[in-house]
């Protein structure tokens, strides 16, 4: 079904969206309260995306929508109607070999290389808004990489090693 | 969460028709702050109008100043090039908000409307005169620190949290908006209210009405700007008192002074008397003493928030000082030079 713009879609209808999710088009009935952070986990087993607080305050549920990284869990799935979504799962195929090196992308190699976690909770959120980060261009230096990623709260204090894996993946990338 | 009506609007006369005959809708933007609300049961809309398909994300040129469409995300417009070449005070304030990736969702519009952070006002087990006129207010006498100390009432004691709103504010900003009486323009000084006795009124639109744009004026002050932000944490944390100050100087005297305080008002907060005091002062501490004294002097603290009229006070000198210098203070290094 699709939505007359302008016209309602009473509360007990579900409203057909069209999403690409890590590559692969998906048409779903959705329900409008559904956020896009319940409808990965809940409804297609992407269980990747972590929810810490579905509040906006702690950056575990961070995916990629159109390549910016946004908070899923106060993004209402219907709203994303024609977009295309990066989770966790799909890091590596962004990847610019398709899989990179081990079949990772090269922030979740670097995450490895540097220790960038202890119990992994929030590092799928870590990981996309990492690739949000850059995607941006905007932070460059130190200071602004850490200022950039204070949208992801890390409980085990990996902080120092995330930044280090990031500093490591762009200076990468300029060489 | 409730259940609701969707509605996805494909133009502004959409979007204002589609809230005739439903007094509960709501529109959604970001969605960052009303999802939210609709989570903890604060928002309990019955119809969602979806206006983030509406032709309103551009930041154009207009009479020399610039125009910000409603849906133009806080991040589009804190790196916007114009912006930050221009208006170095509203591109930091942006900045000095939230999250990267909240930022990234979040609009002008949203920003504008996003709803106080009182504590009491989130927790629906709770009286609140703005979330259920007449209950009360638990705030006063209650936890209150992060509440104002301007121009509060008997009813209400919550500030506005935005950062966005304070560099708008000192800029005079005009707010564009559209609704079932047609468009008008509203100055920034009179677009948030004072709580008064209807704290369940944040702003002056009618209902219905929809912010379309909010315009810069021509006005941009340089760098003689500044966005300075307290807060219990670096980052990723609402306002205790921030400052925006805004100079235009002749040699060392003060000919424009403009400054709005945020994290202690129900509205980014003026004083005309202050401003007024600063010109034709020469641009130095004295001067801008005096100026954060007057302020200060009409502030009606709670015991929970006390601190904030030292803390106030010394933000204003630090902050001008800021500006006369033309150093804003940094988002990324956090001492304050
Ligand atoms: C954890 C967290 C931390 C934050 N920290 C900060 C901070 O430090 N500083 C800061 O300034 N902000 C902060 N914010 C708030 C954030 O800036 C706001 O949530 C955001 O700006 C709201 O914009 P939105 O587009 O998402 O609004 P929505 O959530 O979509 O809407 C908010 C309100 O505005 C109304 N609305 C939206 N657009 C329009 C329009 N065009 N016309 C009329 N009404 C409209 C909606 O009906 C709703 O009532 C924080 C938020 C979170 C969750
Ligand atoms: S300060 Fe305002 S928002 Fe907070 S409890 Fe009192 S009435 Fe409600
Ligand atoms: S789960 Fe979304 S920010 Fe915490
Ligand atoms: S690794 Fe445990 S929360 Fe970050």
């Amino acid at each position: 079904m699709l939505i007359e713009s302008g016209s309602p879609v009473a509360a007990d209808n579900r409203i057909g969206i069209s999403l690409t999710i890590n590559g692969q088009q998906r048409e779903l009935q959705v329900a409008p309260w559904t956020t896009l952070l319940d409808l990965l986990r809940e409804r297609l087993d992407l269980t990747g995306t972590k929810k810490g607080c579905d509040h906006g305050q702690c950056g575990a549920c961070t995916v990629l929508v159109n390549g910016t990284r946004v908070n899923s869990c106060l993004t209402l799935a219907v709203m994303k109607d024609g977009a295309e979504i990066t989770t966790v799962e799909g890091l590596a195929g962004l990847a610019n070999d398709g899989a990179g090196s081990n079949g990772l992308h090269p922030i979740q190699a670097a995450f490895i290389e540097h220790d960038a976690f202890q119990c992994g909770y929030c590092t799928p959120g870590q990981l996309c808004s990492s690739v949000g980060l850059m995607n941006e261009g905007h932070a460059k230096s130190r200071d602004e990489i850490r200022e950039a990623m204070s949208g992801n709260i890390c409980r085990c204090g990996a902080y120092t090693n995330i930044v280090d894996a990031i500093e490591d993946v762009m200076q990468g990338e300029a060489r | 969460m409730n259940r609701f009506d969707y509605v996805r609007a494909g133009t502004v006369a959409e979007a204002v028709q589609a809230f005739a005959g439903a007094p509960d809708a709501r529109f959604i933007a970001g969605g960052t702050n009303l999802v939210d609300l609709m989570k903890y049961d604060v928002e309990r809309p019955g119809r969602l109008v979806d206006i983030t398909r509406l032709p309103l994300t551009g930041i154009e040129e207009r009479d020399g100043g610039l125009r910000l469409g409603a849906l133009a995300t806080n991040a589009d417009v804190a790196y916007d090039a114009r912006v930050r070449e221009r208006y170095p005070l509203l591109a930091n304030a942006i900045l000095a908000g939230a999250s990267a990736q909240l930022r990234n969702a979040a609009s002008t519009g949203g920003n504008l409307l996003q709803r106080t952070r009182c504590y009491y006002f989130y927790d629906t087990a709770t009286p609140c005169n703005k979330r259920e006129p007449g209950s009360g207010c638990p705030a006063i006498g209650g936890v209150s620190r992060i509440h104002a100390i301007f121009g509060t009432s008997e009813h209400c004691i919550a500030t506005h949290p935005s950062d966005m709103c304070v560099a708008l504010a000192a800029l005079e900003a005009v707010v564009q908006v559209a609704g079932p009486a047609g468009e008008r323009s509203i100055p920034f000084a009179e677009f948030h209210r004072l709580p008064g006795d209807a704290p369940e009124r944040d702003t002056n639109l009618a209902p219905g009405e929809i912010v379309v744009a909010v315009d810069l004026p021509a006005r941009d002050f340089g760098q003689n700007v500044t966005y300075l932000k307290l807060r219990d944490r670096l980052s990723y944390a609402f306002a205790l008192v921030s400052v925006a100050a805004a100079l235009e100087l002749d040699g060392g005297t003060i000919r424009t002074a403009r400054l709005a305080l945020g994290g202690v008002a129900h509205k980014p907060w003026r004083n005309a008397r202050a401003e007024a005091l600063l010109v034709g002062k020469p641009a130095e501490r004295a001067s801008f003493q005096a100026a954060a004294d007057l302020v200060v002097a009409e502030a009606k603290p709670q015991a929970g928030n006390a601190f904030k009229v030292e803390l106030a006070r010394r933000a204003i000198v630090r902050g001008l000082e800021q500006a006369a210098a033309g150093t804003p203070q940094s988002i990324t290094d956090k001492r304050i030079q």
